[in-house]
């Protein structure tokens, strides 16, 4: 193990780390904690000048304002709108390209499978214009559907060089077999390969909400109104509009915050396995 | 006439059974590629065809050679703004070095290193757009952390934002925060798969501390190090919502980067010019196609190895 494990070495250098952790964390997450106590302090201390002391009240009303006042509910239910038909959307098609790629030998394989790595390092602007005419050609500009849509067809790209990975890495003994037992290949899909896929679809859900909800470039140009924005450009435009209201501003990039923060604790393991793709050998 | 209706299915089934292992592929293939190829590929060579155009996105396009390339190069905008992704590029960089310094630090197995290791990571799960809010306020002049503290120290405090040199590289250290936890993660696995045994032996040969590191950590790191690269790479080159969060690309247009100058010539309220922005994109792609074929030739290159 690399380094030495602290457990091997002296009383006080065990103690140092003990006390060194907590101190490394609250350093790291400082604008964090200062987000997070300023969305609890009312917007009298604000104004009087009272940043960092003591708050005079905890004022957990600052959220019930934020929705209150703005149409932070509308936006959060847009983002799951788009988020979550992208998540199913995504691992339908890329189950399917990555047991294509992984399973079979076939001409122009690995150039497919490379135009679709290639294709999700893309920067975003050069699909910009042409997708914002397209969804627009299609009657999708302005809705959560033109936005999944696109995100299902580009997420695609990444979905299908993990799944493909994860399924030649699947012994080739139990297609075999079943091929022999004269099993329809979209049965050995069905019945084979996609019950050990469990864990890859695991991962990529968890992954690709947390994307997907996160994302800002696509909901700013295939969305304009509040109607139809997700919350990462919703809080763009109230952040304009709180002007120096900064308790508000907090509050709000709370409330943003918490779903993928949410599935990022319930399902740790996943996420990070998905991350890590590729990370080791 | 039982036997003559059930010949042509029993061929056909057979003729299926035949060929079913060719087709099945590209059955499968299909949707997904379909999908692909409208959204992602054809929009590629669409913006390239743009960039030699006039369009304002409603009215007609208009042939224009290679003029949108030659007002890029007289654009002070856009050499701003190509000047700033260099920097982007480089102090991005520093997410990797500082994600495994990070990660060293915390491989242990003290209790609660779980949580620990988790919180660190924290900062990666938020949104770009919550991230750039929190620097804001961060920076913010007056009441801002930093200024204060700045203000502590040497007696009058610096709004990073509003500074034109500043701006870019408070942006940036923002945009760490996130990659420096990715990295951190991405070398936390690949330390826990260090193979211990040669670990030992080298501590038996004498080595420790950075000899240990460079000579016999970082070579077994090396698959890491590799996605660490080139995610940082791809991060940097596409940041965009910190600096339209943070600035607009403000103070006077100094902290532009092209991702960001692109969005705003083709679609603020600066004007509809797509075909310009077209041709700011294709520069963009060019520079990331530098990248993104080094990474593929790698990545070609370990395929074979494997098989």
């Amino acid at each position: 193990m690399f380094p030495r494990p602290i457990a091997q070495t002296t009383v006080a250098k065990r103690a140092l780390y003990q006390i060194a952790l907590p101190i490394a964390l609250v350093i790291w997450l400082f604008p964090l904690l200062g987000v997070a106590l300023t969305s609890l302090r009312p917007a009298s201390d604000l104004a009087s000048g009272n940043y960092f002391g003591m708050p005079s009240a905890i004022a957990w009303w600052n959220y019930l304002d934020v929705f209150r006042n703005t149409d932070m509910e509308r936006y959060i239910f847009n983002s799951f709108k788009v988020t979550i038909p992208t998540v199913i959307g995504t691992l339908v098609l890329s189950t399917m390209t990555g047991f294509a790629l992984g399973i079979y030998k076939f001409k122009g394989n690995i150039l497919i499978f490379f135009m679709f790595v290639a294709g999700n390092f893309v920067p975003f602007q050069i699909l910009m214009v042409p997708v914002r005419d397209l969804t627009a050609g299609m009657g999708l500009y302005n809705t959560t559907t033109g936005l999944a849509l696109f995100h299902i067809a580009f997420q695609t790209g990444f979905c299908t060089l993990f799944m493909r990975n994860f399924i030649s890495a699947l012994p080739r003994e139990l297609i075999e077999a079943a091929r022999v037992e004269g099993v329809a290949e979209w049965q050995i899909f069905w019945y084979i390969v996609l019950p050990l896929m469990r864990p890859a679809i695991a991962a990529l859900s968890v992954l690709i909400f947390t994307f997907i909800w996160n994302d800002f470039f696509w909901a700013t140009v295939l969305t304009t109104s509040a109607s139809t924005q997700p919350v990462t450009a919703g809080l763009s435009s109230l952040n304009g509009q709180w002007i120096a209201a900064w308790h508000l501003v907090s509050a709000g990039s709370i409330i943003a915050a918490m779903p993928p923060v949410l599935m990022f604790f319930l399902m740790q393991k996943h996420f990070i396995a998905g991350l890590t793709l590729g990370a080791v050998k | 006439m039982a036997v003559a209706a059930a010949l042509p299915e029993k061929r056909s089934r057979s003729w299926w059974a035949q060929n079913q292992q060719t087709l099945t592929p590209w059955l499968f293939l299909a949707p997904g590629m379909a999908m692909f190829a409208l959204y992602v590929i054809w929009p590629i060579f669409a913006s390239f065809r743009l960039s030699f155009y006039d369009y304002d996105g409603l009215g007609k396009e208009v042939w224009l050679g290679l003029d949108n390339y030659r007002e890029l190069w007289s654009d002070p905008a856009f050499v701003t703004s190509l000047k700033n992704n260099v920097i982007w590029l480089v102090m991005y960089m520093l997410a990797v070095p500082a994600g495994l310094g990070i990660a060293i630090f915390l491989n242990q197995t003290v209790r609660g290193i779980r949580i620990y290791k988790s919180l660190f990571f924290f900062p990666f799960v938020i949104s770009q757009v919550v991230v750039g809010l929190m620097f804001a306020w961060f920076y913010a002049p007056n009441f801002g952390l930093l200024y204060k503290l700045i203000e502590m120290v040497t007696g009058k405090g610096i709004a990073v934002l509003a500074d034109p040199n500043l701006a870019t590289y408070g942006i940036i250290v923002a945009g760490l925060w996130p990659q420096i936890a990715y990295c951190m993660i991405l070398y936390l696995t690949g330390l826990n798969n260090v193979a211990p045994d040669q670990v030992e032996a080298a501590r038996l040969d004498g080595a420790k501390g950075l000899r240990m590191l460079w000579y016999v950590i970082l070579p077994q790191l090396r698959p890491a190090t590799f996605i660490a690269v080139v995610v940082t790479v791809i991060g940097a080159l596409r940041s965009f919502d910190l600096v339209s969060i943070m600035t607009n690309g403000g103070p006077f247009g100094s902290t532009r980067v092209l991702s960001y100058y692109m969005y705003e010539k083709a679609l603020s309220e600066y004007g509809f010019r797509m075909g310009y922005g077209a041709a700011i994109a294709v520069v963009l792609f060019a520079i990331m196609m530098i990248f993104i074929s080094g990474f593929i030739t790698k990545m070609i290159r370990d395929e074979r190895g494997v098989r």
